[in-house]
């Protein structure tokens, strides 16, 4: 009887949670977020992005130029109406076997396109959800090729791993004259390992490659390794949450030998790790504060009235380059739906691939693959004692 | 006895059948588009059951605690993918490692076209789980001689170390290296152009065979040496059950299933890569096995669809800040707060509910048990 | 030369800092024959208090005495979390089969993660810095942290004091009993609770040790951070015999050294699988691991 007893009660336990659930489930479609949803018609746009997981970093800092490309422009014109945007979030948790029901969940909103992701593994897995569904997304920083090959409703505004990775083989090249390298990048990550295969292809010389398994924090075997290697230079495409350990570790260990990054060490974290210390850091990215003077000093005032977005920029407000991309997305998004000329995902898809539209970034407009029509790289270098990035050249493909 | 059995029997195929029928019937009347989630969920839960299922075979019915079932999933995935990519994608899909060391498709072998299709996918989905299966009669050769949490702990070795080998660049033009497996036939694949929508049918009927062979063999004479070994090793060897033997059996039927289950998995996400099938994976389809009543086929399977759709689902409201509609800002809720009230109420059950959703006992003895008082003393007293 | 020295190093500090959390898991086997999943989780909380009360304490307190009243706290608060998780999560089911409260232990693994995700919102920490232990020293033209060289002397100090305290006092005297014999130990008047308690005590507090010594070495801290450390140790204390703690040190340091030169050489990839392979290998061939006592099965 006991037994009965215990499972009923599990029973009704569960079923109350799902139906609460499946309530506000519904009900939280229209509350989400509340972005000023008196009166008018409302338009969606979907935030596939992760907020945990180990991109969660980077994707909060994306979903930042969102918000407050949202902020500035909260309404959009289309077909004479004026029509108030929404975004609707979606959780990928940076992980490809979550990122199908994270699509899903979007899908099912009815949002009229999507923005993201972070990173590409979980833009592979999702992106035949929205395919299906008919519905176009924006890749932001998704850099890998696989994203859009073979995926008519996928487009991108960034550009691509094999051109990121020859840019920052020359560089190293030109700038130190380098004749080895040393690479270094997470097991099992395709966006490391992409990239360290584009560089060692356009790299004239020695390469030690090395990866590192997940969840590593002892990465002081392998800056000494380079060391002993005599390298040249260290190339480390790694994640925000790795490369903060690798710099930090330079840091206190005087390393001399210059650290090049692509896009994901492009963070005020890597910054803060780095600050009041020798080492030398190049990366390579897509947007570099200072370049629009205005979007700047925009989005600095809105995180310094707005303490959790400064928590979600790592606490300062140094502008990632990710956070200027999100920004562009958006307004992507509200010039596709302007030349559609209404809120049908059909007819957003069908305006993509004509549209251009130059942002903070640079000009951004699609060939057929979908993927943006870009041809230079801004490379940074981290000014330890200020603590900021400088444009140190702006490198474009041979 | 034997008429309760076969009464069984026939409400779990009648079951089994109305649902199939019931599933189908929804994905073609439902509008696709707004009812996304639902078939997502259905889909995963399906492919989850089918894994619980086999884990369940191995934890809860032979008493064997192992925490391989991501590796084999793995396993399973990868065969699946490799199998049947086709080969004009090959290039594409291997563009790192300058095209694949394995350049057929099994779908393409067998005819192409719908009937190819279904082949290709079928028989690559057995020859996953025959691969999951022969990895796991090699490494049972040493672990199976461990002791209950010895085993966990070297199985969850193991499923590291597959891992890692697949990971590996040298491995590069079959595994792919660190690169995602893509664009092979997945469950939209049988959604007929113009004609019905069978995807969520389909995970379905491949979850639903699976698990009844699972039923079949537990009910058989393996079965209840399994549950002998279970309840007292010593005692069943006394009894003249060969231990070594039926332990092996076990573990090796158990990493077929989740092999299959593997595949599946594959063709729900649209893509097979290693670093998705982590320790977190195995746990969770061991939670799924915990709630669902550690020893109950039917309880597996409803915990898996109620795992998925809760956590992935009805509770995703919980990580989105939600002001109402008079300004009231609701606590807690951001990122992540999902997550914790799930593990939370994992937690309630694990420790107050210990037996889970259907303790041993299995849908049709409920049933049957509910229908009359005397049935339901034969069904307990069995 | 000084790429090997620089291996060595950071393969004896790392081998200290398992050590401190194999040390937990080994007496907590060595009693109730669980395996503590969430012992690798309660370490990462415990960074992450440090994290925490740190920045609390620097609004209140004058700021040389941040440092030091956080890591008491720190060490504080962690032990209460061991004891809680004992008594919250594992005494309700001591008459439950064990693989109950295993599946226990892998549920509050789980809760703790999730928590420390919403806590840090999914961002990694910075572990403050800490005076003394976090300085750059050069030893053989190798630089390194002070910490690696304070290490393996804790580890050895409160190893003896541990061993002390197992073997001469009535306390260490009741979970030696236990250890031998639960239920026997139990019907002889032992308060069996009270051991229990005493034991998670110690190992979280070993845990939060270690966790001090290893986030200065690798200060970034993710909800995952604990996972596979905890691994590792546990691992280690397999290898020098469950239910010993020379042992567990010893397998400590031998895992770390392993793992260190593995990454090392060309093979780096399979550290980790280089590891459980040990594990594999050592369950088969040896079970009861180096200095492990054998232990006959009670039918």
């Amino acid at each position: 009887m006991k037994k009965l007893f215990s499972m009923m009660l599990a029973l009704v336990m569960v079923l109350s949670l799902a139906a609460c659930g499946g309530g506000s489930g519904s009900g939280s479609g229209d509350a989400v977020s509340g972005s000023g949803s008196s009166g008018g018609k409302t338009v969606r746009i979907g935030v596939f992005e992760p907020s945990t997981g180990d991109s969660g970093a980077g994707g909060k800092q994306e979903m930042l130029g969102m918000q407050y490309a949202n902020k500035e422009t909260p309404t959009v014109e289309i077909g004479g109406e004026t029509y108030n945007v929404e975004l609707v979030y979606a959780d990928n948790a940076s992980d490809a076997s979550k990122a199908p029901t994270a699509a899903s969940q979007l899908v099912s909103q009815d949002v009229s396109l999507v923005l993201g992701t972070y990173g590409s593994s979980s833009a592979i897995a999702g992106g035949p959800i929205f395919g299906e569904a008919g519905l176009a997304a924006i890749g932001v920083t998704c850099t890998n090729p696989g994203v859009t090959a073979g995926n008519d409703y996928y487009f991108r505004i960034c550009f691509l791993d094999p051109f990121q990775g020859t840019v920052l083989a020359n560089f190293a090249q030109e700038k130190f004259a380098a004749k080895k390298a040393y690479l270094l990048g997470e097991l099992g990550n395709d966006y490391d390992q992409g990239l360290l295969n584009y560089f060692e292809q356009a790299f004239d010389g020695d390469v030690v490659k090395k990866s590192f398994p997940p969840n590593t924090s002892d990465f002081s075997t392998y800056l000494n390794e380079a060391v002993a290697e005599n390298a040249d230079v260290i190339f480390c495409p790694v994640s925000i949450a790795y490369s903060t350990q690798i710099v930090k570790l330079a840091a206190s260990m005087g390393l001399s030998i210059p650290i090049l990054g692509s896009d994901t060490l492009d963070s005020n974290m890597v910054l803060e790790a780095a600050k009041g210390s020798d080492v030398q850091i190049y990366v390579s990215t897509f947007y570099q504060e200072g370049g629009a003077p205005d979007f700047d000093n925009g989005i600095k005032a809105w995180l310094a009235e707005d303490s959790t977005a400064m928590t979600n920029n790592g606490g300062n407000d140094t502008i990632a380059a990710v956070t200027a991309m999100g920004y562009d997305a958006y307004y992507v998004a509200l010039e596709a739906l302007k030349a559609a000329g209404s809120t049908d995902k059909g007819a957003v898809k069908a305006a993509l691939p004509s549209l251009s539209y130059t942002g903070v970034s640079g000009a951004i407009a699609f060939d057929d693959v979908g993927d943006a029509i870009r041809d230079t790289a801004y490379i940074k270098t981290a000014d330890n004692a200020a603590g900021a990035w400088i444009l140190e050249t702006v490198q474009t493909a041979k | 006895m034997e008429k309760t059995n076969k009464k069984r029997l026939w409400i779990t195929l009648l079951c089994a059948a109305a649902l199939l029928i019931l599933v189908t019937l929804l994905e073609n009347v439902l509008d696709p588009s707004k009812n996304v989630m639902l078939f997502i969920s259905l889909k995963k839960g399906a492919v989850y059951a089918l894994v619980a299922v086999s884990m369940n075979l191995l934890n809860g019915f032979t008493g064997l605690f192992s925490l391989g079932q991501a590796g084999f999933m793995l396993l399973g995935a990868y065969t699946y993918a490799i199998l049947t990519i086709p080969t004009d994608q090959r290039d594409a899909v291997y563009y790192i490692y300058n095209g694949s060391a394995i350049n057929f498709s099994l779908p393409e072998l067998l005819g192409g076209g719908p009937v190819g299709l279904v082949l290709g996918v079928l028989l690559a989905l057995i020859l996953g789980g025959c691969v999951a299966a022969a990895v796991a009669w090699l490494i049972g050769l040493p672990v199976l001689r461990l002791k209950s949490d010895y085993l966990a702990i070297a199985t969850l070795g193991f499923g590291e170390i597959i891992r890692a080998v697949f990971q590996w660049d040298k491995l590069g033009p079959v595994t792919n290296g660190a690169n995602a497996l893509k664009n092979f036939p997945t469950f939209s694949s049988f959604n007929i152009q113009g004609g019905p929508r069978l995807s969520t049918c389909v995970a379905f009927l491949l979850a639903g065979i699976c698990i009844a062979v699972i039923l079949l063999l537990i009910n058989s004479t393996y079965g209840r040496a399994f549950k002998a070994i279970r309840d007292d090793e010593v005692a069943a060897e006394a009894m003249g059950i060969n231990l070594a033997r039926h332990k092996r059996l076990s573990f090796c039927i158990s990493s077929f299933f989740a092999g299959v289950g593997g595949g599946l998995f594959a063709m729900l996400v649209n893509q097979a890569q290693a670093k998705t099938f982590t320790t977190a994976m195995t746990y969770e389809i061991l939670l799924i096995v915990v709630i669902g009543g550690i020893g109950s086929v039917s309880g597996s399977c409803i915990a898996a669809f109620l795992y998925v759709a809760a956590s992935e689902w009805w509770l995703r409201f919980l990580d989105t800040e939600t002001v109402l509609k008079n300004g009231f800002k609701v606590p807690f809720l951001r990122t992540g707060f999902r997550m914790v009230v799930f593990s939370v109420i994992i937690m309630i059950v694990v420790l107050f509910f210990r037996r889970g959703i259907m303790g041993d006992r299995e849908l049709p003895d409920l049933l049957a048990g509910l229908s009359g008082k005397t049935r339901r003393k034969e069904a307990s007293g069995k | 030369m000084q790429y090997a020295i620089s291996i060595l190093l950071s393969g004896i500090s790392l081998g200290g800092q398992y050590a401190l959390i194999a040390i937990g898991y080994t007496l907590v086997y060595g009693i109730l024959r669980l395996i503590n999943f969430a012992h690798g989780d309660v370490f990462m909380v415990a960074g992450l208090l440090m994290v925490y009360l740190t920045s609390f304490l620097g609004g209140i307190l004058p700021p040389a005495a941040v440092i030091p009243a956080g890591l008491l706290l720190a060490v504080v608060l962690t032990v209460v979390l061991g004891f809680v998780i004992e008594r919250a999560a594992y005494k309700p089911l001591r008459e439950a089969p064990r693989m109950s409260v295993m599946i226990s232990a892998i549920g509050v693994s789980y809760l703790l993660q999730n928590l420390a995700t919403y806590i840090t919102g999914g961002l990694p920490q910075m572990y403050p810095e800490i005076p003394g232990i976090s300085k750059t020293i050069t030893i053989a033209g190798v630089p390194t942290k002070v910490v690696t060289v304070v290490t393996p002397v804790l580890v050895l100090v409160l190893v003896v004091a541990l061993t002390q305290l197992i073997n001469h006092t009535k306390i260490g005297m009741a979970m030696r009993a236990a250890a031998k014999d639960f239920e026997t130990a139990q019907l002889m008047g032992i308060r069996i609770n009270a051991v229990i308690s005493v034991t998670f005590v110690i190992g979280s507090f070993l845990a939060a040790v270690g966790s001090v010594l290893y986030f200065t070495n690798y200060p970034s801290i993710v909800p995952l951070s604990g996972a596979l450390p905890g691994l590792r140790a546990f691992v280690a204390a397999v290898f020098g015999g469950i239910g010993s703690i020379p042992g567990a040190v010893v397998g400590a340091f031998i895992i770390g050294i392993s793992e260190s030169v593995i990454k090392g050489s060309s093979w780096s990839i399979f550290s980790d699988a280089f590891t459980f392979a040990l594990l594999i290998v050592i369950l088969v061939a040896k079970p009861t691991g180096l200095f492990g006592e054998k232990v006959t099965d009670k039918v």
